[in-house]
């Protein structure tokens, strides 16, 4: 009689996700990433199959967002101009995609137009040569617009879209699937919604090896656990065998972290908690470190110094 | 819940005559309809229209054609199972052996061979058990034996026996006592499986009772089961059973996507 082997032994793999298309496929891009795959729980290499790392996405937005001047300086000057601040990503902060959100097409800020949003796209699609992640303003109304000409302008080259939601999710797909993109099914932490919207877009004719999920993330601080608990719970229904939360996982660290006090107010009016130049960047990269650990395949980063961290954690670790 | 479809049994008529004359558009119909149910193994049972390995060998190849579910080949008889167990195309279940050590013997080679899993019925021949303790004693004389073999507690099924209730009715709550106990026998566990429909055998409202014992059984760790698949009701009410037990997702469209 044999010692009993005591690794999981999980009955399903988690679905690979390819996003980007080079000439061959289609598009123009020279890398594409692919994302999930695994046959067991984060970094557990010994036990299952971990064939694609997570990959760190760079935020890039069309106008300049509300963060610290911490954050916008050590970004630089690049951050005025998307398609500058996207280069920069990924010459120098080494990102392997670039997340771009459209935040100056909302009423609030520029109005901009979709054509004007569709030729940053095509301007981006020209001067880097990573795949995209391309989002509208947030703004359902706006993105119903955006979105289609954004996609458009991308045709081919197999960008992620976000995002589908329970009430949204049919513009979406119709997009996603007319230009032959990937899709974000976003839910407002909600492991049963998320289920739910992964359900809608199957039924929608959608495969769901083409969605990436997204459980809005937390800061740190501010409802980590509650997203970190959804996402490992989640990644064990998938491995498990449940086919409808078998998706890989994003998190928009870069879009959150910096909204926070912590990683935004300075010490002169948060006594005691150390210089923002170091703290900033050390909470993007403890919230980025803790979703990898709860099975994040993709993370939206924005800090140099935040995507470096991460970079050499990912790397120590597979 | 791993559902096991339980039409291709020459039990009923038209799969009885189908074997007969050789009709393999019958067996393969009825493998398609429970396919879509939501099966995941599909029983194949030639009962005692022929007692040749050929033709439970032909049922198989019908079911194989028509879907790629595994096989429960329904048989406790070893020359039909060597012939029948190598022309499975996935690890089939063999329904089933009792806890003789002769049968045992027999039988888990061949289990540990094809990396292929085995019912295990608590009771052994001189007859079924009547306590729960009984049906765990022999429950464990099964699952010591399967180490033996090599066989992992993954690859066991252990049935409690499911008694009719009309007949038997101090039964039922000790088929539910040893379910619970089969659970604590390793971890991780071995499945646990049952002919459910043994429990309304008789009766007048076969569906409710089976559809309610079912949901008992649940509770108590059943994690298979042999069934009529394509009862609706029956399916989901161990769908929304799974769901209180928190061992599913909830999302609004649970009963759909099962069958979608």
């Amino acid at each position: 009689m044999g010692i009993p082997e005591l690794k999981e032994n999980w009955k399903n793999t988690i679905n690979e996700v390819t996003i980007g298309a080079t000439k061959e496929e289609g598009g123009t891009r020279c890398k594409t990433i692919t994302l999930g795959g695994q046959s067991t729980l984060p970094f557990l290499s010994f036990e299952g199959d971990l064939p694609n790392k997570p990959v760190i996405a760079g935020y890039v937005a069309d106008i300049v967002p509300d963060w610290p001047d911490v954050l916008k300086n050590a970004i630089g000057k690049e951050i005025n101009d998307p398609i500058e601040w996207a280069q920069k990503n990924v010459e120098e902060f080494g990102v392997e995609a670039i997340n771009m959100r459209f935040l100056g097409a909302s009423e609030a800020t520029k109005n901009r137009s979709p054509d004007e949003c569709a030729k940053i796209v095509e301007g981006m699609l020209k001067t880097v040569d990573v795949p995209l992640i391309l989002w509208g303003c947030g703004e359902e109304e706006k993105d119903n617009e955006v979105l289609p000409a954004c996609s458009h302008a991308a045709r081919g080259e197999n960008c992620l879209i976000g995002s589908a939601t329970e009430t949204n999710y049919q513009t979406v797909v119709a997009i996603c699937k007319a230009d032959k993109h990937k899709i974000i099914a976003e839910a407002p932490v909600d492991i049963n919604i998320g289920k739910q919207v992964n359900i809608l877009l199957q039924d929608a004719g959608l495969d769901l090896k083409e969605v990436v999920m997204l459980q809005t993330t937390a800061a740190l601080g501010y409802g980590f656990d509650y997203v970190y608990t959804i996402l490992e719970r989640a990644r064990i229904a998938g491995l498990q065998g449940d086919k409808l939360m078998a998706s890989p996982q994003l998190c928009d660290i870069g879009g959150e972290v910096w909204r926070v006090k912590e990683a935004s107010v300075d010490e002169d009016i948060l006594t005691g908690w150390g210089a923002l130049e170091k703290r900033g960047p050390m909470w993007e990269a403890v919230c980025a470190g803790g979703y990898l650990q709860a099975g994040a395949d993709l993370l939206i980063m924005a800090h140099p110094k935040a995507i470096k961290i991460i970079q050499s954690t990912i790397n120590n670790l597979l | 819940m791993i559902f096991i479809g339980e039409r291709i049994n020459t039990g009923f008529k038209a799969i009885k005559e189908a074997v007969i004359n050789r009709d393999g558009d019958v067996i393969k119909e009825t493998a398609i309809k429970q396919q879509k149910a939501g099966a995941d193994y599909l029983d194949v049972n030639l009962g005692a229209v022929s007692a040749k390995p050929e033709d439970l060998c032909w049922m198989i190849e019908q079911v194989q054609d028509a879907v790629d579910l595994p096989i429960s080949i329904d048989s406790n008889k070893v020359l039909m199972l060597k012939e029948a167990i190598p022309m499975c195309k996935k690890p089939p279940l063999v329904n089933s052996t009792t806890a003789d050590d002769f049968k045992l013997d027999a039988i888990l080679p061949l289990i540990a061979e094809h990396k292929a899993s085995v019912i295990g019925l608590a009771m052994d021949e001189s007859g079924s058990p009547k306590t729960v303790d009984a049906r765990v004693e022999f429950a464990g004389q099964i699952f010591a034996k399967i180490m033996e073999y090599d066989i992992t507690p993954e690859q066991l099924f252990l049935d409690p026996i499911v008694m009719p209730l009309k007949f038997m009715q101090d039964q039922a709550k000790e088929i539910l006592g040893a379910t619970a106990q089969f659970k604590l026998f390793s971890d991780p566990p071995c499945h646990i499986v049952c002919g459910l429909s043994n429990i309304s055998n008789g009766t007048t409202q076969k569906k409710l009772i089976n559809r309610t014992f079912a949901v008992m059984l649940v509770a108590n760790g059943l994690d298979a089961v042999i069934l009529d698949v394509n009862d609706e009701d029956l399916v989901n009410a161990i769908l929304t059973a799974e769901l209180a037990l928190n061992k599913s997702i909830y999302a609004d469209s649970y009963i759909d996507a099962f069958r979608s």
